[in-house]
């Protein structure tokens, strides 16, 4: 059986992080081959040097039994391979054709006008060989994102693709579209054309795949046929325990105390937001991205001004006006991307980690160093930070790291309500383990929690109550034992 | 081996301005007759200690990632008023001390107002101010040098404290001032992180407007500052002067490895940026080299620093 594609034994480093390890990973042409496993664990690396955005430092990459080194997306897309990527770059004011043959418009004679006719009429041959029925004027913008995302396949048919890489290719389009570009992919894999599917969704994959390699803490842990593996087995693969193992249940009871209440909360991207939270919980909010969710966070903790509701902490109503404010009043955020909003990379360990609390930590105007000394080196201590020291930059520190930096600096203003936006994206299984195990901790000692989080797993392991948005709305709560994956996707989406 | 290469590369961080001045200091000692006489190094302070007393105010507002480039013109308007005050008080030094230094700080409150609530660029403001204060220092002065000073006043640039001239304890003051200020308090760790990450240091509960307000009012404040330094030493509130200086005060905190998109800079080393310009200009002066080529070669610095500063990171 003729193997299109194989990686062979590559390894990659960047500063800090050793972000692969001898990965071998071999594609026979015309198959589905899906590529799984946690945010962190090599996947999205390992396809970057696919498709010539990083160098192996370590490895081999053969495409039809010839070794390449890919020097950039373009070299990469000459040779065969392209990738279709979760957040569709297309040009919205060009037509469809223009999109698919762009850099590579047939020009008019030595004019150098491009010549539409010729454009649309090898477009519409492309569009048709996917069976899609999108005229090739059409301006981009006037198309769905699933519709984009097909564009995107059709750009890669007209590259000649032999490879194609599809990065989470249904997060945001519709279960009808689903069928739509898995009837799109059965197509390609009968031209001979093999399709790299990156995706969390069990049912998915187990739907679309012919193989399936997981992948763990920058290593591959397997490569099986589709047919060999169940959910089970595919998910401790992935975890590499049992998932249950990662999350500690609740040992005390709930106290009913409340903490938190929202009342009718109106924003830009949510309208009429109820919920409340108590002490000692742990409250799962779940959603499509995009669903309002950090929005949410984003008014409770004052960084973003609602037009209309009420937020009462502790049976005293609130007016979140600023960060400061809701932190006067006992709630702490950990914000989404950490890079952009959390942290200050040009700074020390030591700096961010105080950066809210600074004002418990001075004399006066002076900051007292020797008590700040003693606190940062405590919480290093304590969430088990490896930063060579209290003085490192947190530019230099992994993302699990750098996290925990980010959650020791709102846990340090001293808390009582405590939200946690996306807190372990991009970050490896060890730390995310840490991470929910000091969530319990914390809520055992009568913190209330606000998880925010697309990663169901996660929502469902530890959450004591869950709440499913969907475009802007709350569409369900969830109790305890209400709380699986199928309830909050159906609520989610539909 | 990496370790090795990590204590290098910290250490050039750290030192590297301090070098490049003990060697371009050691060049102009071994070449120039007369550098290193002590009353030549008494004027080459005397001399940066105008530039220093604005670079050092500057490094606070890059430090936040903005600019101020109504400096120069800050300077003349502060050294008129203060002119002004000081043609008609006597010997009484007070009035016009603080009506230059309050002229420079209303200067900054205006500049951190429209940065902060009006939301727009430093380099645009500071530019339109740059201007509007170069007008008004014409308006009030009626476009003619305000001379005639007392006596109390003149001493401020001429005078000197146990053998040190003024202006450079002036400079000094400062200096300490600015680098307490910076490496030590609150407001200090949260001009860092203002520039380092608006957003995050907003989220973390600092209040990013009023820090902004701080650095251009502390900015303006010390331009007021050198503006009464210079109409002191020159004796004269001098309408058209301090042309350009914002240029020579960012150049010294830039050389000096603050970082223009924010977040990193040292008071220390932007002295030591104003030290390197200082001497330069004064060992070329006394090689005489024309001024024409001194301003090319003190641009070659500005960028070649930049340069250096770039590679080390």
């Amino acid at each position: 059986m003729g193997d299109l594609l194989e990686l062979r034994n590559i390894s990659k480093s960047f500063p800090g992080v050793r972000a692969l390890e001898g990965v071998s990973i071999k594609v026979a042409s015309g198959s589905v081959h899906a590529l799984m496993g946690e945010n962190g664990a090599g996947k999205s690396t390992l396809m970057k040097i696919l498709n010539g955005i990083h160098r192996p430092d370590e490895g081999s990459v053969i495409l039809e039994g010839r070794e390449r080194v890919f020097s950039g997306v373009r070299d990469a897309m000459e040779a065969g391979v392209s990738m279709i990527h979760q957040e569709l770059m297309p040009l919205p004011e060009l037509t469809v054709a223009e999109n698919i043959f762009l850099g590579k418009e047939p020009v008019l004679g030595r004019t150098g006008f491009v010549d539409f006719r010729k454009l649309n009429a090898r477009a519409s041959i492309v569009l048709e060989r996917i069976g899609l029925d999108i005229p090739p004027e059409r301006r981009m913008k006037e198309l769905s994102i699933a519709q984009m995302q097909m564009i995107e396949i059709a750009k890669a048919i007209s590259n000649d693709a032999k490879v194609i890489i599809m990065d989470e290719p249904t997060s945001a389009i519709t279960s009808r579209e689903v069928d739509v570009l898995f009837g799109i992919i059965g197509q390609l894999k009968a031209d001979g054309i093999s399709v790299i599917y990156i995706s969390h969704k069990m049912d998915e994959v187990f739907r679309i795949a012919d193989t399936i390699t997981v992948m763990r803490d920058g290593r591959v842990v397997g490569t099986r046929r589709a047919e060999e593996l169940d959910n089970d087995e595919l998910i401790s693969m992935m975890v590499g325990r049992s998932l249950n193992a990662l999350f500690k249940k609740r040992v005390t009871a709930l106290s009913g105390e409340r903490l938190l209440k929202v009342e009718g909360l109106e924003g830009d991207h949510f309208t009429d937001v109820h919920f409340e939270l108590y002490k000692g919980e742990i409250l799962g909010f779940a959603g499509l991205m995009g669903s309002g969710r950090t929005e949410i966070a984003n008014a409770v903790f004052g960084l973003e001004r609602p037009h209309a509701g009420r937020i009462t902490v502790e049976g005293k109503t609130c007016d979140m006006g600023s960060p400061r404010q809701a932190m006067d009043h006992g709630i702490a955020m950990v914000n989404e991307d950490r890079k952009m909003n959390g942290l200050v990379l040009t700074s020390s360990v030591a700096e961010n980690m105080t950066l809210s609390s600074l004002t418990d930590l001075s004399t006066w105007i002076f900051v007292d160093h020797a008590r700040e000394t003693e606190v940062v080196k405590r919480e290093m201590l304590r969430y088990r930070i490896s930063a060579p020291e209290a003085g490192s930059k947190v530019v230099n520190l992994s993302g699990g790291n750098q996290q925990k930096v980010a959650i020791a600096k709102a846990l340090l203003t001293k808390p009582r309500i405590l939200i946690l936006d996306e807190p372990t994206r991009g970050i490896d299984i060890g730390a995310k383990a840490e991470i929910y195990s000091m969530m319990r901790e914390l809520a055992d000692s009568g913190m209330g929690i606000i998880l925010i989080s697309s990663e169901l797993p996660e929502i469902i392991g530890i959450c004591d109550r869950v709440i499913v948005m969907n475009k802007g709305r709350v569409s369900a709560e969830l109790p305890g034992e209400g709380i699986d994956e199928e309830t909050i996707l159906r609520h989610a989406m539909v | 081996m990496k370790e090795a290469n990590i204590g290098k590369e910290r250490f050039y961080r750290r030192y590297g301005v301090l070098l490049s001045f003990i060697i371009i200091f050691s060049v102009l000692a071994l070449t120039t007759p007369g550098f290193l006489s002590l009353s030549n190094l008494t004027t080459v302070l005397r001399q940066i200690s105008i530039n220093g007393i604005l670079a050092v105010g500057v490094t606070f507002v890059i430090i936040t990632g903005g600019i101020d480039l109504s400096l120069g013109s800050t300077v003349a308007l502060a050294g008129v008023t203060a002119a002004l005050f000081a043609r008609q008080g006597g010997d009484a030094l007070a009035l016009p001390l603080i009506a230059g230094i309050t002229t420079g700080l209303v200067v900054g409150l205006v500049n951190g107002l429209i940065v902060t609530r009006g939301k727009v660029a430093p380099f645009i403001v500071t530019l339109g101010m740059m201007t509007i204060l170069r007008g008004t220092a014409l308006v009030v002065s009626d476009g003619r040098p305000v001379s005639n000073l007392s006596n109390a006043f003149n001493a401020i640039g001429g005078g000197d404290l146990m053998g040190i001239p003024i202006p450079i304890l002036v400079f000094l003051a400062v200096v300490v001032v600015s680098h307490v200020i910076l490496d030590r308090t609150v407001i200090g760790r949260y001009v860092y992180a203002t520039g380092g990450n608006e957003k995050a240091a907003y989220a973390s509960g600092v209040d990013t407007d009023r820090v902004k307000m701080f650095v251009y009012v502390i900015c303006g404040a010390f331009a007021g500052l050198a503006g009464i330094v210079l109409a002191s030493r020159i004796n004269t509130g001098q309408p058209n002067a301090g042309v350009s200086f914002e240029l020579d005060a960012i150049a010294a905190a830039v050389i000096g490895g603050t970082n223009l998109s924010g977040g990193i800079g040292k008071v220390t080393g932007t002295v030591l940026g104003v030290l390197i310009i200082g001497i330069i200009n004064n060992g070329l002066d006394l090689l005489n080299v024309t001024s024409y080529y001194q301003q090319i070669i003190k641009g070659v610095i500005i960028i070649g620093a930049v340069l250096i500063d770039r590679n080390k990171r």
